[in-house]
């Protein structure tokens, strides 16, 4: 029988956060910054099947970096626990705050028990009703939880893409330049073109299904999708 | 089994798309257990709801009544209701567990599209909600019967498309028009005599109207347009563009008309 070698606990965190940095900062950054409708959220991504932007509920989207089978088991664990949510309750029970405490609180169980921690960062952003008011939030590999105000990035990339937003970004912007201003964060923060675009938006003009894919080749309001009916509620 | 605020878990139940699935590994569905012989209770029931195809989509509808026996239960009652964006389901039978399996057929719709990142086929919508209906099979023998309607815009298709029900669970597509409720026949007759191919939406959503009517004119439970108190019925239309209800400024000039005109 072996006995396993001590390893000091500050060692061991110390460890694995480097592992899940090195792991998260290969991977291409993601950014969501507030406009005057909404939330739009910018994913640097030359795939335009794997996406990295999802939506989770009404008004609720979710982005994440890093390892993809990974961020994408966290976000079907969560559009699993929103539907339960709404269905066992009510729609307006399902909200961004209790979502981000639960990734969090799974990310960080992960971080401490499992030996490799989750190589991914993850964002959540949520309108609400009358698009007045947005949350967003970020978790970081060891569930670290953050709520940020105006724009978020995550990724290998966020430091840089947030300095640079904080002179493009200005509030009530419309779609079109928060999308500009979106772009040009992350030419200053690559310092290269980008290698394609995945981009969607929280819009509250969009009915109750807030999130809306954009389509990269043609004008924003191209490729819209009918309004989820209003009345869906049996109630 | 009802999720705590802690880690959530990663594990889906299989195929993982499946929101009733999901429910049931968690047991929050309803499981039937009501010994032979009990006499099921008395609840209220959803009467005539019908769908038809025009040119280029389905318009679907159904009137407002739910009895209790001979008594008006509810007058205004929906008994038609968007499943998603391109699909609606109507529901006949006992309405309480009708609309509780509508609510739930909507949800495993959305859950479905954000879970696989693309929508059911609208042959597959149809498959799920025959399962749900063959689920409630040991209440409908009970008498509780529920008996849906499934109409929508197949976008591989690109037409529209309606399939019937009957209470097992089987699932029957039709061609031109379906009905289901207590004034289903009323509502087939008339539709038979005036339904033609090249119907246009408009015509689609008139005829629909004054098949309810004519329902209601001799089938008690079926209600008729209620001119004084507002109440008319609930017209959905699909087509490519996606789900519209017909608003009661629409609606309410249609139902006139056939009241008007009704023998």
């Amino acid at each position: 029988m072996t006995i396993p070698f001590y390893v000091a606990p500050e060692q061991l965190v110390r460890d694995k956060a480097e592992f899940a940095r090195k792991g998260i900062a290969r991977g291409r950054s993601i950014l969501a910054l507030e406009y005057a409708d909404g939330v739009v959220l910018i994913a640097e991504n030359p795939s335009s099947a794997l996406h990295k932007i999802s939506e989770v509920y009404d008004r609720i989207a979710f982005a994440g970096v890093g390892k993809y089978n990974e961020f994408e088991t966290l976000r079907k664990a969560g559009i699993r626990q929103a539907d339960l949510m709404g269905y066992l309750y009510s729609r307006d029970d399902v909200t961004a705050m209790s979502l981000a405490t639960q990734f969090a609180q799974t990310m960080g169980v992960i971080f401490t028990r499992d030996p490799k921690p989750f190589e991914v960062e993850l964002l959540l952003a949520e309108i609400s009703s009358d698009g007045a008011e947005h949350r967003l939030f970020r978790v970081t590999y060891d569930g670290t939880l953050f709520e940020e105000r105006n724009f978020v990035a995550i990724g290998g990339k966020s430091e840089q893409l947030e300095e640079a937003l904080e002179d493009l970004w200005s509030a009530d912007m419309d779609l079109d330049s928060a999308l500009e201003a979106g772009k040009q964060a992350f030419q200053q923060a690559e310092g290269r073109d980008s290698e394609g675009w995945e981009i969607a938006v929280l819009d509250s003009t969009n009915g109750r299904r807030a999130f809306r894919r954009i389509s990269t080749e043609t004008s924003p309001a191209a490729g819209k999708e009918p309004a989820q009916p209003e009345s869906e509620s049996p109630e | 089994m009802i999720p705590a605020n802690g880690p959530l878990p990663l594990d889906a139940p299989s195929p993982g798309s499946s929101f009733t699935d999901l429910l049931d590994s968690m047991g929050a569905l309803p499981r039937w257990n009501i010994p032979p012989g009990e006499n099921a209770p008395s609840a209220p029931e959803g009467t005539t709801v019908l769908a038809l195809r025009y040119q280029g989509g389905v318009v679907m509808a159904g009137d407002r009544r739910a009895t209790e026996g001979h008594l008006v239960a509810h007058r205004r009652i929906r008994k038609v209701f968007p499943a998603d964006r391109y699909s609606a389901v109507a529901i006949a039978g006992t309405a309480g567990l009708a609309i509780d399996m509508v609510r739930l057929f909507q949800v495993e719709l959305e859950h479905y599209e954000k879970i696989e990142g693309v929508r059911l086929s609208l042959e597959g919508k149809a498959s799920f909600l025959a399962r749900l209906v063959r689920n409630q099979l040991p209440m409908a023998i009970q008498g509780l019967v529920v008996v849906p309607m499934f109409a929508g815009y197949s976008e591989a298709d690109q037409t529209g498309r309606l399939f019937s029900f009957d209470v097992v669970g089987g699932r029957y597509e039709e061609i031109d028009f379906g009905s289901t409720g207590s004034g289903s026949r009323l509502a087939k007759s008339y539709l038979r005599t005036v339904y033609r191919d090249d119907l246009s939406a408009d015509e689609a959503a008139d005829l629909a109207v004054r098949a309810l009517v004519s329902a209601s004119q001799e089938d008690t439970a079926t209600g008729g347009p209620d001119l004084r108190r507002g109440i008319y019925p609930n017209v959905l239309r699909i087509d490519e563009d996606g789900l519209v209800e017909l608003p009661d400024d629409v609606v309410g000039p249609l139902a006139e008309g056939a009241v008007e005109t009704i023998r």
